[in-house]
């Protein structure tokens, strides 16, 4: 008689043994740790069980999808199916660091009497999210000239009157000038304090022409994202009169040009119940967990069974198999490929956007590596 | 060399109050007699990086 592997034998369906593919798409979230949370990567892995473990292209088109879970103004919440850790990861990370916004970076006082320092006030400014879309400027070099293309000012004035009461400035008393700076850019030497006859006296900014006049902004002025961001509180006589100038940044440089608030993901909790858990046991099952995975099915004749109703709110507590004997029952896992993707938009572009431009920057950079090596 | 000095503004450090003061006068202010005034802030404009 031949001799036949017994993992060669027609009548055995090829592929993993189920126990060996649970280990590979599954972290298991056991009592005391989680195991089997390495990827595993090398196309040969499963070769001696006549598996290929390569990663290829078209199996990634075929397999990949990306639903919608939920979507409003600022935030997004979907599923990423079928990518490796590392890509959702880098994803991220390019969300956080590297997708560029406008944000303010130069901030002018003329005159400030506030309580509030003047480098206090001016980071303060520079947080605040501007609602401009930065795929319409261009970045600013230090010792490139502020122009229409690359800088938006806006212009905060503020007095409390004498007698009144307490002024709260809030961040819609920030206002757009299309046309550039207002402020004389005085000359450092009192030589040549005559300004130029005929022309116009110098700023702090060089606009050929109006950032109003483009079709762009024409009926979407340039405004703080929220009006009611307090900047300051002003006493009694007290003033507040400066320019600030929003640049094109990344997040990498500092936070304020973080488009997000933050962007995170998790994996997909997947909870199966071992056992058919009933009556006291399923009710016992449904008060245990905090995140209310489980709810119990009615049988009739008053049976009860329990069934795992919402495994996405699954937060992995392990609460439900940490009393003696229920690991048997319940398994927690997680979905390796399955990512549960969040992004919460600080507000200057809307979320789904934030992950295409994040897209086309990996995609940039990937072809920007392929022309190092070529 | 000038013959009259600018005369200068203080703010009364308890009552807020502006006062010219000239070379030789006494620091004290008009309002309220009290005797801590302070300079005012420059009129340059003072460029701030908002980080």
């Amino acid at each position: 008689m031949p001799k036949v592997s017994a993992l060669n034998m027609p009548d055995v369906p090829m592929g993993l043994p189920s126990h060996m593919e649970l280990q590979r798409t599954r972290v298991s979230c056991d009592k005391d740790a989680p195991t089997h949370t390495e990827n595993v990567q090398a196309s040969g892995a499963y070769a001696s069980v006549g598996v290929d473990n390569s990663l290829r292209l078209d199996q990634f088109r075929k397999n990949f999808r990306v639903t919608v879970v939920r979507l409003t103004e600022d935030d997004m919440e979907f599923d990423m199916i079928g990518i490796d850790p590392s890509i959702a990861n880098a994803f991220r990370r390019i969300l956080i660091s590297e997708v560029p916004t406008m944000a303010i970076e130069k901030v002018f006082i003329a005159n400030s009497t506030t309580l509030v320092q003047d480098e206090v006030l001016a980071h303060r400014l520079g947080l605040i999210p501007i609602k401009a879309d930065p795929r319409l400027f261009e970045w600013k070099d230090d010792n490139k000239v502020s122009n229409e293309k690359n800088t938006i000012v806006f212009k905060l004035h503020a007095k409390c009157q004498r007698g009144g009461p307490r002024l709260t400035v809030k961040s819609d008393q920030l206002k757009w000038l299309p046309n550039g700076s207002e402020f004389i850019d005085e000359p450092t030497t009192a030589t040549d304090s005559t300004p130029a006859t005929g022309s116009t006296p110098k700023t702090f900014t060089n606009f050929d022409h109006s950032q109003a006049s483009l079709p762009e902004f024409a009926n979407n002025p340039i405004v703080p994202k929220h009006p009611d961001i307090i900047i300051s509180k002003l006493g009694p006589g007290q003033e507040i009169e400066l320019e600030a100038h929003a640049v094109k940044g990344i997040g990498k440089t500092h936070a304020k040009w973080s488009p997000v608030s933050t962007a995170w993901y998790r994996m997909l909790p997947e909870v199966v119940l071992l056992q058919d858990i009933k009556d006291e046991l399923a009710e016992e099952l449904v008060k245990k967990c905090p995140a209310k995975v489980f709810d119990i099915e009615d049988l009739g004749k008053g049976k009860m069974k329990a069934t795992v109703a919402r495994p996405r709110s699954c937060t992995l507590c392990r609460e439900c198999i940490r009393e003696e004997n229920w690991e048997e029952r319940v398994s927690l896992r997680r979905v390796k490929d399955h990512f549960i993707f969040t992004i919460e938009s600080a507000g200057q572009l809307p979320p789904q956007e934030l992950f295409t431009e994040a897209v086309k920057i990996l995609e940039k950079k990937c072809k920007g590596l392929l022309d190092e090596l070529s | 060399m000038d013959a009259q000095p600018e005369p200068v503004s203080y703010i009364c450090g308890d009552c807020g109050m502006e006062n010219t003061l000239k070379p030789g006068d006494v620091i004290q202010c008009r309002e309220c007699g009290y005797r801590i005034l302070y300079k005012k802030r420059t009129r340059r404009i003072v460029q701030y990086e908002a980080r």
